[in-house]
């Protein structure tokens, strides 16, 4: 029994969120809204689409084991590239995806080949090197929009206005569902046992006439690719292109994300990204909430902020949970076959 | 001329801000190998505890201050929460970041997002001319801070004791602690100072921008992160140089080029270092 359920409690999960659109469940305050009104769908789609960014994010960091503090540049990349082909040239939504993907390959490799020439902490200051420059580049270029950003213009017909949000949500969960496979499959694939093994002993991979170079190039384009192409369903989702996901703080919230899940794990960082992204939008209302307003300045004031929550909660499973979420139900999974031998 | 006397001033201004920033960065990570997030914080308080300070006291006793809170709370930091990792490099940097993101938070909730202004002290408000040019002082002032601050470190690491057992547990960690001597306590020394300067770097930042937000450590870190890859890690006269080439490299470029280009052309630059020295300019060695 246990082992049916092992096995497919991920479809049953998927078949479960497939369905919520058609679910007129209330659940005052976890959701802003009744279910499968488009302000909840929103919220659980935003939270469906940085899960994805996150494990995205997890094949650089939790399995190939490069700590990158760039990757917002390639959700941007993916975002304004859409944007301004549809947006300021009209050149429609062909031309539109068929440009991102070309800049979702192309410019992670050329990146690529120059940070992978340096590793572990200067790798990171590299990355956050180039994402800066992107970031500074689409605040003051005319063409993005500046610190305002740039709207779509152009919304596709099946995905306009509020009542088709639960198409938005399903393209969000798509989204989800095909970077869990592709990374699942890269990670079981040849290249992936390599990356896991250039992060246990790097040493041993080059004695076998491997290079690790290619195959972390390899993993950072692939990982790139797929942030790319999530910036896309960010645009569509959010309507236009905003210049907070070019920032570092993104990138440091999707690595805060993996941590939090556990990095390199099965789940790990799908969970911490879903519960984050929840925490990051949720906070604010509850922090409005009048159980907070009632509080002390000097207590309310930090709880008002989410940031200094979520940093702290980061900081507390770095210490207590190295493993993340993902190491504390095996670790409850170990206490509970544990208590049963005991009985 | 006097455009170029100006830019050059400025630039080596905006290096000399660099400098303080980095050299922290550079001695902490060289030492320790802790890349340190929260040095963006130690410099936020800095400017803060600076900013109220100023509003009792004349500007010398509150960068004083500044500097004080932001070397005890790099010593704390060191303490409560770099130390229990010691030797888990990864682990270190999140907590830094965690705490980065934690306490900018905390000065947001205490003083609010949008940015405080900042008087500039009498003597910094006004201009010199130098070949022609009207340069603000706080240029000179930025410049001076961090001639002291490099020549004060070079005495330190040259001359002191503490300064050896830096130097040799920058070359090789693992020979110092085998000879007996305990390079943790260096550990905090590194942070202490590295606290100092980015608080010191805070202070002054408020003088030259007139104004402080939360945020400020963060913009600045990132470039200061550059100098450090560029100097090579570790290495402080490296670091000066560096931050000299990246101040006067973004200034140039922003003015003969466009807003913009100046940021780029620095990130470009430390591609370039990158391809051709992967070690920085200097390669790795505390001096």
């Amino acid at each position: 029994m246990t082992a049916i359920v092992k096995r497919w409690w991920p479809l049953a999960a998927l078949a479960a969120l497939v369905c919520v659109p058609y679910l007129q469940i209330p659940v005052p305050g976890v959701l802003p809204d009744v279910l499968n009104r488009p302000g909840s769908l929103q919220l659980i789609a935003i939270c469906l689409l940085f899960a994805g960014f996150a494990v995205t994010y997890d094949l650089l960091f939790g399995h190939t084991g490069l700590l990158s503090f760039g990757h917002a540049l390639y959700v941007a990349a993916g975002s304004y590239t859409a944007n301004i082909v549809v947006t300021k040239l009209h050149w429609g939504w062909g031309p539109a995806l068929i440009a991102t993907a070309g800049v979702g390959l192309l410019l992670p490799v050329l990146l690529g080949a120059v940070a992978l020439r340096v590793r572990g902490i200067a790798f990171a200051m590299v990355t956050l090197a180039f994402a800066q420059v992107g970031s500074i580049l689409v605040m003051s270029a005319r063409i993005t929009g500046g610190e305002e950003g740039l709207s779509l213009s152009d919304t596709p017909e099946i995905f306009a206005g509020v009542a088709n949000t639960f198409r938005l949500y399903w393209l969000a969960l798509a989204y989800l569902v095909l970077v869990v496979l592709v990374v699942r499959w890269s990670v079981e694939s040849e290249p992936g046992r390599v990356w896991r093994a250039i992060g246990d002993n790097e040493r041993r991979v080059t004695v076998l006439g491997l290079s690790p170079y290619r195959f972390r190039l390899l993993s950072y384009v692939l990982s790139a690719f797929l942030a790319t192409l999530g910036g896309v369903v960010h645009l569509l989702l959010l309507g236009g292109s905003n210049p907070q996901i070019t920032t570092s703080a993104f990138t440091v919230g999707l690595l805060v994300m993996t941590v939090l899940g556990g990095a390199g794990t099965r789940w790990g960082a799908l969970l911490g990204g879903v519960l984050y992204t929840y925490l990051d939008q949720r906070l604010a209302a509850l922090a409005g909430s009048d159980a907070v307003a009632g509080l002390p300045a000097a207590v309310r004031l930090p709880l008002e902020q989410p940031q200094f929550i979520l940093g702290v909660l980061f900081m507390v499973v770095v210490y207590f949970l190295p493993g993340g979420l993902a190491g504390l139900s095996q670790h409850l999974a170990g206490l509970s076959r544990h208590w049963r031998r005991a009985t | 001329m006097s455009t170029l006397v100006l830019l050059t001033l400025t630039g080596l201004g905006l290096g000399a801000l660099y400098f303080l920033i980095a050299s922290g960065l550079s001695l902490i990570f060289g030492l320790a190998d802790v890349l340190n997030f929260a040095h963006g914080l130690f410099l936020g308080v800095g400017a803060y505890a600076t900013w109220w300070a100023a509003t009792y006291a004349p500007f010398g006793v509150a960068v004083a201050v500044g500097v004080l809170a932001g070397t005890i709370l790099a010593v704390a930091v060191e303490l409560a929460l770099i130390r229990p990792l010691y030797a888990r490099p990864i682990q270190q940097v999140l907590v830094t970041v965690g705490l980065s993101a934690a306490g900018v938070a905390l000065l947001q909730a205490g003083w609010g997002a949008d940015p405080l202004t900042f008087t500039k002290p009498g003597w910094t408000a006004t201009t010199t001319r130098v070949l022609g040019a009207a340069v603000p002082n706080d240029r000179f002032l930025l410049i001076g801070a961090a001639v002291a601050v490099f020549a004060a470190l070079l005495l330190f690491l040259r001359r002191t004791r503490y300064g050896l057992i830096v130097r040799a547990g920058v070359e090789d960690r693992a020979m110092v602690t085998a000879l007996g001597i305990d390079v943790r306590k260096a550990f905090t020394v590194v942070f202490a100072i590295g606290g100092a300067a980015a608080a010191l770097a805070g202070a002054l930042a408020a003088t030259y921008f007139g104004s402080i937000t939360p945020g400020l450590g963060g913009s600045l870190l990132i470039f200061a992160f550059i100098v450090v890859v560029i100097g090579g890690m570790g290495s402080l006269t490296g670091c000066a140089l560096a931050a000299v080439l990246v101040g006067l490299v973004q200034q140039f470029a922003n003015y003969y080029a466009a807003a913009g280009v100046g940021e780029a052309s620095v990130v470009l630059l430390l591609a370039v270092v990158l391809l051709v020295r992967p070690g920085g300019l200097t390669g790795r060695t505390a001096t």
